[in-house]
């Protein structure tokens, strides 16, 4: 991507990537011959808004749209998606790009990243990507990697903490071994995790300004993609077969009269797990 | 047979392989011929037991970069030897880092790739992921239907075993060619986390977790865990409050856990949590609310107080074993 200079404090354009996904609150379902995810009842991805959030810290600090700063919320998916993205400005975001077209249905992580990446370059430059660390439905954090990888930026994943001074980006990972720092320049990609931040919740005032936001609809031919590079045709990989597992069903309860504990060791013993 | 590359990662530890890398080369022994790739440096011991499960090629670099800066180098790697020994697939572990290494070599190989199969099986020389999505609701099949498939595998989806014949291997160097945003993300600090001597969540047979009910005393919790040799895990409730740390959290944004046994004390088991365990063999809730969502899914349930139940409990099983 194009390298910007950032001075000390100075405003950034930043793109955050929102997701709209299947309330993880209720039951859900794949569907259809190629088993894809039945995408009612959805909202924006909880994970996201830490990502929303991160974004908002950094430009509030940097006295928000007013000093120039952008935050832009960017989604990929059907006409409901763009719910999403009106979240996310009612949150805070300055302005939104919704990414829909038929022929993306259907698209795995390679798909998607190559869309995504297309789309955040027509944006001009950006001085960070920041995501969720996941998404609440697929749940396997490639998106963010296969995104750095794309756009050749510096990926800085998995961030519990993050600062930017001047145009070095600070992050903390935390491993299950090791905790490290890591630095890179700006532009970059930072994943952000659920212990990043406390994200906010949209007021009064940021529905109202909402509705003023400017949110773009871009197809597929806009963001110079063609159809068969991505949903089910440009995808990478399949699913063959999908079975939904059977619901658990609660098994014996009971309630402590004193001798409970003992109880417990007699289900291990009789389970041969001691 | 077509290559099948399997990533070993000995830059901080380097030595000996972990389990995974055992089961790993036993998967790919049976799909293909397993290829070694390996960051940092290949001892003689570390060649020998490499040989001991049917690896007879490895190739190995040892440049500085693989461990200054965060996975992107080391995807570099990979990519690179998947293409110099022509492979087929690429299987690596599913931790944080094995799963961005698969996501960033499917870009370098325009190959599909799988995360978070619990077990791989051939299917007319195609390998087949399963794997769980959806929190537990669903288990599906999937595989790449790019020339390379890219596969995050993990812990125990097979039951590790030697080579019938031990091979030497033939150890070659490669000189990695790093993209330049590769070098982009460097790691400035390093702290290593104490070592708890209990067995890693993902791979232990039990786990014990506590939640909010513990209110802020984990004894218990580590004294159940610790008679009955199982991981300590803890809910976000427990992790956020600081009573333990981050690393031990089980859930959506957590660890996601399928022991034998799982203890669940003092949580009350939303979404967040069951997202974790609900794949667990065997469930047991301790927890003082009947109304706690966890009963609903507890195979064996007990409504009462954990201060007094698991304290009984450890009692009784050290009773029993003298």
């Amino acid at each position: 991507m194009t390298q910007r200079t950032v001075v000390e404090n100075s405003a950034l354009n930043i793109v955050v990537l929102v997701k709209y996904v299947p309330d993880t609150q209720f039951d859900r379902h794949l569907t259809g011959e190629n088993h894809l995810l039945d995408r009612n009842e959805s909202i924006l991805s909880e994970m996201d808004e830490y990502a929303l959030e991160a974004a908002l810290a950094l430009t509030d600090a940097r006295g928000g749209a007013k000093a120039g700063n952008n935050v832009t919320a960017l989604t990929l998916g059907p006409a409901a998606a763009a719910a999403a993205v009106k979240k996310s400005l009612q949150i805070g975001a300055t302005a939104g790009l919704h990414i829909s077209d038929e022929a993306l249905a259907g698209s795995d992580a390679s798909a998607t990243s190559l869309a995504l990446a297309a789309a955040i370059r027509t944006l001009g430059p950006v001085d960070l990507v920041i995501t969720g660390m996941a998404s609440t439905d697929g749940e396997t954090s490639i998106i963010p990697a296969q995104l750095a990888a794309r756009l050749g930026l510096p990926q800085v994943t998995f961030a519990s903490s993050l600062e930017v001074e001047g145009s070095t980006v600070t992050a903390r990972r935390d491993g299950d071994d090791v905790s490290e720092e890591i630095q890179a320049t700006l532009p970059a990609l930072v994943s952000v995790t659920d212990q990043a931040n406390e994200p906010r919740y949209p007021n009064f005032k940021g529905i109202l300004a909402a509705k003023k936001k400017k949110v773009t609809t871009l197809s597929l031919a806009d963001i110079g993609v063609p159809a068969h590079a991505v949903g089910l045709a440009g995808s990478k990989t399949t699913v063959t077969e999908a079975a939904e597992r059977p619901a658990r069903t609660a098994g014996v309860i009971i309630t402590d009269s004193g001798d409970a504990g003992i109880q417990l060791v007699d289900f291990l013993a009789a389970q041969k797990l001691i | 047979m077509s290559a099948i590359v399997v990533f070993i990662d000995q830059v901080d530890a380097p030595g000996k392989l972990h389990a995974i890398h055992h089961q790993l080369l036993t998967l790919a022994r049976g799909a293909g011929e397993p290829v070694a790739v390996v960051a940092g440096p290949v001892s003689a011991e570390l060649a020998a037991e490499l040989g001991a499960y049917g690896v007879s090629r490895v190739l190995v670099s040892e440049q500085a970069e693989l461990g200054g800066f965060l996975v992107a180098p080391k995807a570099d790697l990979v990519a690179q030897a998947a293409t110099a020994v022509s492979a087929s697939a690429v299987l690596v572990d599913n931790g944080a880092q094995g799963r961005e290494i698969a996501a960033r070599v499917g870009v370098a190989l325009d190959a599909g790739v799988i995360t978070d199969a619990v077990a791989v099986s051939y299917d007319g020389g195609a390998l087949v992921a399963h794997k769980s999505v959806l929190a537990g609701s669903y288990t599906v099949q999937a595989r790449a239907t790019s020339a390379v498939a890219v596969i995050s595998v993990k812990s125990h989806s097979v039951e590790a075993s030697e080579a019938a014949q031990a091979g030497v291997p033939a150890v070659e160097a490669l000189t990695v060619a790093f993209a330049p945003a590769s070098l982009g993300a460097r790691v400035t600090k390093r702290t290593p986390r104490a070592a708890t001597g209990r067995p890693e969540l993902e791979d232990a047979r039990i786990v014990v977790a506590g939640g909010r009910g513990v209110d802020g005393d984990f004894g218990p919790v580590e004294e159940l865990a610790d008679v009955l040799g199982a991981a300590v895990g803890a809910s976000r409730a427990a992790a956020d409050a600081g009573w333990i740390s981050h690393a031990a959290q089980v859930g959506q944004t957590g660890k996601k856990v399928s022991p034998q046994l799982y203890i669940s004390v003092g949580i009350s088991g939303a979404i967040q949590q069951k997202a974790g365990m609900q794949t667990s063999k065997l469930i047991v809730a301790v927890n003082k609310d009947s109304d706690s969502p966890i009963f609903e899914i507890a195979d064996f349930g007990i409504v009462g107080d954990l201060f007094k139940v698991l304290p009984q409990a450890v009692e009784e099983i050290k009773r029993r074993r003298a």
